[in-house]
């Protein structure tokens, strides 16, 4: 169980693959204008992380070293022209507003990073595990970045999130705020910068808090450097 | 008697920053004063909006940053941000676009960068940017200049349409834009590059009531004043005369090649040269001494640099002025500029092999 610990504070938090190992910048900056369209995405990473982890980890006794990576490519492909073909079925409206950024998965650096830094050296069951969390914590940055560029750009929250689950949805769309005119600025690329640059510096600045508040306790804890003479 | 000794340099110059920040503010006034004249008292309120909003924000950050904040703000430099922006920004528009484009300026493009003198680009110019492209049709509405007007304005109306969109009889500021023939008027630039697009030839578009003699009712005098206030920084030592130079001449001598090639299809170089924000860029923002190549040989290619991209910009873009893109687009490629125009230094064995050369 303490390895599953592990596993969900580095893919949340300490090894965010969004937010520390930057991972993944394109469909990150390009598909946050909205928080549905975030959780599109997040949806497809997570199902394309699942399927090519366990896939990987469950070959990976069979595949040759020197050609592991376009193995790894194949996988992942296969997994997202299935989760492309799922969207283009059954969300043909999200399907067409990520466009070209779904097939683009094949090349979200966090998803071949997992398979050749976690799956091929691990068994089936963490592997899953570790494609669950890490496509999580991706899909948190995602999902924050969505919002705050959704608020920001054009007032409202979960806009448009009918095309993603259905008629019901459309009394999910919260006006946030009265917004006259569009801040086009935060909807465009540049603004998915800004913004995630401010994500960071509050990441880093919190973590930097946390550690500070848990190293003095260290500190106490460490015997007096006087006795480690006498004792020697 | 008794006589002093200090050590040298006993020759020190009077210009500091604050001083410098103050006397650049101050050149801007004929710039400002035609401004007004043409367009009213709007110029004035979007200068008091955005400096002040500039003073407050600059407050706010270095609060945040726990630096010193009298002391930073008495050297003048959010204020000179907030005057050039608000002197870009139609006199017109809402309030919020100033305040919103101020406090970008001050609190992205400066102070995260690191404050005064570690800003990798013009300030002023970013909050232009980040306004024009969010919200492009609030900042291309400039008013017609007041002699063609089709209403006049008090102060108390322009104040009104400031902050409600209408003035006090309520008339929207979308109507101010009529000429007294009724029909609407966007800049000499904007409304050149329109007419171009709809195969109209360039002489047939400068016959509308937009132009006058030279380069565009009233935007003409602006640049001329502009430029006047250039010449008075330059009789004072606070900008030198490189980038000014290099960056106007560059741009008349790629507008008159364009004119001369393909006269159906350009302005003719006078026009460029006295209209949108030229002479404003030129002497005023491209000057600029913290995002400026350093050297006196790198300001003349940085300046030629910005002349060149407002040319291309203006004729083959999408938006009706440069001066901003060209500003920024130039900051991105000074550390090279100033990597390769490193003066020599004296008696160094570069210096020695230049001597011996000549």
């Amino acid at each position: 169980m303490n390895q599953y610990a592990e596993l969900t504070w580095q893919g949340l938090w300490k090894n965010n693959p969004g937010l520390v190992q930057l991972l993944g910048l394109c469909p990150l900056l390009a598909v946050t204008s909205t928080v549905t369209n975030a959780i599109g995405m997040s949806l497809a990473t997570i199902a394309v992380m699942i399927g090519s982890n366990a896939t990987v980890s469950l070959i990976r006794t069979w595949i040759p070293k020197e050609i592991r990576i376009p193995i790894f490519v194949m996988i992942i492909a296969g997994f997202v022209t299935c989760v492309q073909l799922l969207f283009n079925a059954y969300a043909y409206g999200l399907y067409q507003s990520l466009g070209i950024f779904l097939p683009l998965i094949v090349t979200n650096c966090i998803i071949i990073g997992r398979a050749e830094a976690y799956a091929s050296k691990n068994t089936l069951l963490p592997s899953v595990y570790d494609g669950f969390i890490m496509g999580i914590g991706f899909s948190l940055v995602l999902i924050i970045l969505g919002a705050i560029r959704e608020v920001l750009g054009q007032g409202t929250l979960f806009d448009g999130a009918e095309l993603l689950l259905g008629e019901w949805a459309s009394s999910l769309r919260v006006e946030v705020m009265q917004l006259d005119h569009s801040f086009l600025f935060i909807m465009l690329p540049p603004g998915a910068f800004v913004a995630l640059g401010f994500i960071l510096a509050a990441k880093n600045s919190l973590n930097s808090r946390m550690e500070s508040l848990v190293e003095p306790q260290i500190e106490a804890d460490k015997p007096q450097r006087v006795r480690i003479n006498k004792v020697s | 008697m008794f006589l002093s000794v200090t050590p040298s340099p006993h020759k020190v110059g009077q210009a500091n920053t604050a001083k410098m920040m103050r006397n650049v503010a101050l050149a801007t006034l004929p710039g400002i004063i035609a401004l007004m004249y043409f367009f009213g008292f709007g110029v004035l309120i979007q200068l008091v909006i955005c400096m002040l909003t500039a003073v407050i924000t600059e407050a706010l950050i270095l609060k945040v940053r726990k630096k010193p904040i009298s002391l930073t703000l008495k050297d003048n430099s959010a204020l000179l941000t907030g005057l050039l922006l608000g002197i870009s920004i139609p006199p017109l528009a809402p309030w919020w676009i100033g305040a919103l484009g101020v406090s970008f300026a001050i609190i992205v493009a400066k102070q995260l960068y690191g404050g005064l003198g570690f800003n990798l680009f013009n300030p002023a110019m970013i909050g232009y940017v980040l306004l024009l492209i969010s919200f492009p049709l609030q900042m291309t509405t400039w008013q017609v200049p007041f002699e063609v007007a089709q209403h006049s304005l008090s102060f108390i109306d322009e104040l009104s349409a400031v902050f409600s969109g209408y003035t006090t009889s309520g008339v929207s500021v979308n109507d101010l834009r009529l000429t007294v023939d009724g029909i609407t008027m966007a800049t000499p630039l904007d409304s050149l590059k329109t007419d171009l697009t709809q195969g109209l030839t360039s002489s047939e578009a400068t016959n509308k009531p937009a132009y006058s003699t030279m380069a565009g009712l009233g935007w003409e005098w602006v640049n001329l004043a502009f430029l006047l206030g250039g010449l008075i920084l330059l009789k004072l030592k606070m900008i030198r005369w490189h980038i000014p130079v290099a960056m106007l001449s560059s741009l008349f001598l790629c507008t008159l090649i364009g004119y001369l090639l393909a006269p159906d299809s350009h302005g003719t170089p006078v026009f460029h040269l006295l209209s949108g924000a030229t002479m404003l860029g030129a002497f005023f923002i491209a000057t600029d001494p913290v995002t400026a190549a350093t050297s006196n040989k790198g300001r003349l290619i940085f300046g030629a640099l910005i002349g060149v991209l407002i040319y291309i910009i203006r004729n083959f873009g999408g938006f009706p002025d440069a001066i901003a893109f060209a500003v920024l687009l130039a900051n991105m490629t000074v550390p090279v500029i100033d990597y390769y125009t490193k003066p020599v230094s004296y008696g160094s064995a570069n210096h020695r092999k230049e001597v011996n050369d000549e």
